[in-house]
């Protein structure tokens, strides 16, 4: 089947669908590939990269004839109308949010997959365009925000004097927040974030952020989007947010309820109560934005100076970077459609990740489909009843440690005392190699324990010495079963030795 | 200054040279030289020894004797330790401690035979003349209780070891009842024996204890064989003692305690490390209330193959492994070792993390992997290791299954609660290499198989590591 990659007509787009190398892995899938001519200029793919890697560069009325479509934009109503009958389009769609479009792809007669539609399950996530996008955005959330920002990121201290650290404050600790914790800490920042998921604080940690606490009841997300907040938790974090926000050099805000506006979270009160040169990044501009006064794909300058980007192309500002990340998504998902790899499509509507993405079927609307739930969320357990805990081993108290040495010393008292007086040198002896024993071995490198068995076996070999002195008692069963007993000791003391030399011979130091 | 007073003198260096020996062995730089000790301490006292017993009159056939026992028993003994697999370790120590049992038994009869046996041969007569008859007795009596208990056990677990035998723990209905009515009858029999020594007493507690050792291992199972093997070991070194009370010899005493305490502690250490009281260990039968009712649904795991094994090594900046039983079963240290120095020169930090039970003698990973020669500063032990699995990219679970099972950790009513565990499901991915979906030794499902972060690598350990060698090389 012909796979085509058409040039996006959105104004201002700079991804592309494919690059030569996701091209040239879509061709091992069995396909034929065409990518429109100039379709990946602004990402760095040329048409002569496309050429050199064996990709055939076409008109758009190649591209827009073949059996499938893949794009970064959802189809325009026009390309909607190019589309063959029964062909393939794979796109971001936002199928929930835009009804008309699912309307017109189902008379048109298409097949419609919707990339930003892949239910967020581990086994997708190789496919997941939303988390590749948002990582990048994210990263260039910190780029743009250190761009605007008029000082360092980093703390120093130098000959001209101390450089504080920037305070960054991240709200919505997903995967661009993740991502924009992770770049801004890379660059010495002092990061904080939040999240309405306590769950996620673990992760926030991990990138480096710490995570600020709030006290409310929260529950647990079970499709791994955050919900928007009762009123009363609002209430309750709003101060939080206002409090963070004006004691954070960068603020960036990633908020998003899917299929709802942004939620309005730092408030125009707060951005005034902000230093001068303060910088907010609001990636959810695009949804409304998380900030009051942030206009969408607009750089706004407050009154008192702070400026507030409200860029919705963040990832496309790094074109080549995303459309490699795009690219990938999409190879990954027809790995998922060409279970034979012979470049032909198949639809498996029993797959949850396949039935998840698909928008229409042949003209037939499949929108919406049966919801998914993410395992990533902890199961609800119920409390086992039949599960009881171990109850804890009582640890010796100080009294009870005494009474026990009290008690040994007791019985080692009345045996010794008890003993004749040769026995009773032995007894002390005994006794003493005792408590030598446990000192020494207390202190072994846990990694020499064998060869300290060996050892000890060795040495216990001493046993030898007893039958070496019944050798010479005059009887000769004593000295056949004197010899025996001579032949096993003698094998310890040599085997024993010999080996744990072996042993120590092989632990070398890197 | 007689050779009496010589031999002695030699004895106390020699015992120290012992404790100097065990001391040694504390770290990596002195262990050498700790060995290098422990020779010389042997040297010392078997030259004092023989000094003595040829000064004493030795006839010819004696002399003989000895020195064929002496050059037979060194030249089986180098060629074992020549020749012996690491993996065989475990097998080879076991071996090792029975022949102690035995020479302990052997001695405990020459004991008697010597002298009780000779009511009026001089011995008995000296003894008696100092009251300590009877006492010679009971040390004959325990010597050979405690040789014949270490001979038996020593032996089932080395048949246990060489999978000569099933390794599964053999129930015998009442298995405690047996245990403590063997050491009762013991008890009553030495009583007995030290007011009228007779020669069938010997013979039945001879017996009683081969039984008591034979039935005290076989009813333990394979994975508690570290305990078992230090628990050997130490009883090696009283049996040593006892005989060493028995002859009035101050060397036999201070080295079998050594020996005996050494290995108690060891012991001690490992039971710690399962979460476990040495009782139970020694009681036997841990894994065989396994719950068969486990309906617990754990959800779906996940596979990965050697491919995508590979690439998420490729990509990751930090990789811990932790080995356990199955990699020394599956020979699988050398490509391990391999794939360490490959990921190692391309700039990743390898590690290991060792749990103090891995394998089935207390340090036996440890031995693995320096055979295969991996550098010892790299291989980490549990505590050293578990705060860092949050930060780390990539864990290789290699033949390891209780060692590393979250419901340890979390799970308060699974039978292996508390057991501290490598806490590897912290890390970002973890890749488990295993033959099958099979519980393992304690008989509990682990949950960490069907995490989030988890991949199952399906089969042989050593070929699956090759194949990612491979991959890893192209």
């Amino acid at each position: 089947m012909l796979i085509a990659v058409p040039r996006e007509s959105k104004t201002g787009e700079t991804l592309v669908a494919a690059t030569a190398k996701t091209a040239t892995q879509l061709t091992s899938l069995g396909y034929d590939v065409v990518v429109e001519s100039g379709a990946g200029d602004s990402a760095d793919q040329s048409d002569d990269a496309f050429t050199d890697a064996g990709i055939r560069v076409g008109t758009a009325e190649d591209v827009w004839g073949a059996d499938v479509v893949v794009k970064v934009n959802a189809p325009t109503e026009e390309e909607v109308g190019r589309l063959r009958q029964g062909a393939t389009i794979v796109s971001m769609m936002a199928p929930m949010r835009s009804p008309e479009l699912v309307e017109r792809l189902s008379e048109a007669g298409v097949t419609a997959l919707a990339m930003d539609a892949v239910p967020r399950i581990s086994r997708a996530q190789s496919m997941d365009v939303l988390s590749s996008m948002a990582n990048v955005a994210g990263y260039r959330a910190v780029v743009e925000a250190a761009h605007e920002f008029g000082r360092m990121f980093t703390g120093q201290v130098t000959a001209a004097g101390k450089i504080n650290p920037a305070r960054v404050f991240v709200v919505g600790a997903g995967v661009a927040g993740l991502a924009a914790i992770g770049a801004a800490s890379a660059m010495g920042a002092v990061v904080r974030a939040f999240d309405v998921r306590p769950e996620v604080a673990e992760q926030v940690e991990s990138m480096g952020a710490q995570f600020v606490e709030v006290d409310f009841e929260s529950e647990v997300s079970s499709d791994g989007y955050a919900k928007e907040m009762t009123a009363e938790q609002e209430a309750a974090t709003a101060a939080m947010y206002d409090e963070e926000a004006r004691a954070a050099d960068i603020v960036i805000t990633t908020a998003l309820i899917p299929g709802r506006p942004a939620p309005k979270l730092i408030r125009a009160e707060t951005v005034a109560g902000m230093r001068n040169g303060s910088v907010i990044v609001d990636m959810a501009a695009a949804n409304g934005g998380n900030v009051e006064g942030t206009e969408t794909d607009q750089r706004v300058v407050s009154e008192n100076g702070v400026t507030i980007l409200g860029y919705t192309d963040l990832a496309g500002r790094l074109a080549a970077q995303t459309s490699q990340l795009y690219g990938t998504n999409v190879v990954n998902l027809f790995k998922l459609l060409t279970p034979e790899k012979d470049g032909q499509l198949t639809l498996d509507m029993d797959d949850v990740v396949q039935r998840g993405m698909t928008v229409t079927r042949d003209g037939e609307v499949m929108w919406p489909p049966p919801a998914v739930q993410v395992s990533a969320t902890p199961k609800q357990v119920a409390p086992a009843p039949a599960a009881e805990a171990k109850p804890e081993k009582p640890k010796l108290t100080e009294r009870g440690r005494l009474a026990l040495v009290a008690g040994v010393a007791a019985v080692l008292f009345a045996l010794i005392a008890a003993s004749p007086a040769p026995l009773q040198l032995n007894l002390t002896v005994f006794a003493l190699a005792i408590v030598i024993g446990y000192y020494v071995i207390g202190h072994v490198h846990h990694a020499l324990h064998t060869p300290l068995m060996s050892v000890t076996n060795a040495i216990s070999g001493i046993i030898v010495v007893g039958a070496l002195v019944q050798l010479g008692f005059d009887n000769s069963a004593v000295t056949v079963l004197a010899a025996l007993a001579t032949l096993l000791a003698s094998i310890n003391i040599f085997g024993g030795f010999a080996v744990t030399r072996r042993m120590l011979g092989m632990f070398s130091r890197s | 200054m007689s050779i009496e007073t010589a031999s002695y003198a030699a004895y106390v260096v020699a015992a120290l040279l012992f404790i100097l020996a065990l001391a040694g062995l504390s770290k990596h730089e002195t262990a050498r030289a700790g060995n290098t000790f422990g020779i010389l301490g042997m040297a010392i006292a078997l030259v004092a020894t023989v000094t003595k017993v040829v000064d004493d009159g030795l006839d010819a056939l004696p002399v003989v004797l000895l020195i064929g026992a002496v050059l037979v028993g060194a030249a089986v003994g180098l060629w074992r330790a020549r020749v012996v697999e690491m993996t065989g370790m475990p097998e080879l120590i076991a071996l090792l401690h029975s022949f102690v049992g035995l020479a302990a038994v052997l001695v405990g009869w020459n004991g008697y035979l010597h002298t009780e046996h000779e009511p009026h041969g001089h011995e008995a007569r000296r003894l008696d003349a100092l009251d300590l008859l009877g006492v010679h007795s009971a040390e004959v009596f325990i010597g050979v209780f405690i040789g014949a208990v270490t001979f038996t056990g020593s032996i089932v677990a080395f048949l246990k070891l060489s999978a000569r035998i099933k390794s599964s723990p053999l129930m015998l209905p009442g298995k405690n009842f047996l245990n403590i009515g063997a050491l009762v009858v013991f008890v009553a029999l030495t009583v007995w024996f030290v007011a009228d020594p007779q020669l069938w007493l010997l013979v039945a507690v001879t017996i009683i204890a081969l039984l008591l050792g034979w039935h005290l291992v076989a009813s333990i199972g394979g994975g508690d064989m570290p305990v078992v093997v230090s628990m050997l070991n130490s009883y090696s070194g009283w049996a040593a003692a006892a005989s060493g009370f028995l002859l009035d010899n101050p060397l036999l005493i201070i080295t079998g305690a050594l020996v005996g305490s050494s290995g108690a502690y060891l012991s001690y250490i490992m039971c710690k490390a399962m979460n476990r009281s040495f009782i139970s260990v020694i009681a036997g039968g841990f894994g065989m209330e396994a719950p068969s009712g486990d309906d617990t649904d754990y959800g779906e795991h996940r596979e990965i193959d050697a491919e995508g094994a590979a690439e998420l090594l490729a990509d990751a900046s930090s990789v811990i492994i932790t080995p356990g039983y199955g990699m020394a079963v599956a020979q699988a240290q050398y490509p391990v070792a391999d794939l360490t120095a490959k990921l190692r020169a391309k700039g990743v930090e390898v590690r290991f993390g060792i749990h103090p039970v891995a394998g089935r003698l207390p340090g036996h990973m440890n031995v693995l992997l320096a055979e295969a020669k991996v550098p010892y500063d790299i291989v980490l032990e549990m505590d050293e290791i578990n705060e860092d699995f949050p930060e780390t990219d990539v864990v290789l679970v290699i033949g390891a299954n209780d060692t590393v099972n979250p419901a340890a950790a979390e799970d308060p009513s699974s039978p292996i609660a508390g057991m501290p565990v490598l806490e590897v499901w912290h890390a970002k991915d973890v890749i488990v290499f295993k033959r099958s979906m099979a519980t393992g030794y304690a008989g509990v499902q682990n949950p960490l198989f069907f995490r989030e972060n988890s991949r199952m690598l399906f089969g042989d350990a050593k070929q699956r590591v090759e194949d990612i060698l491979r991959l890893l090389g192209a």
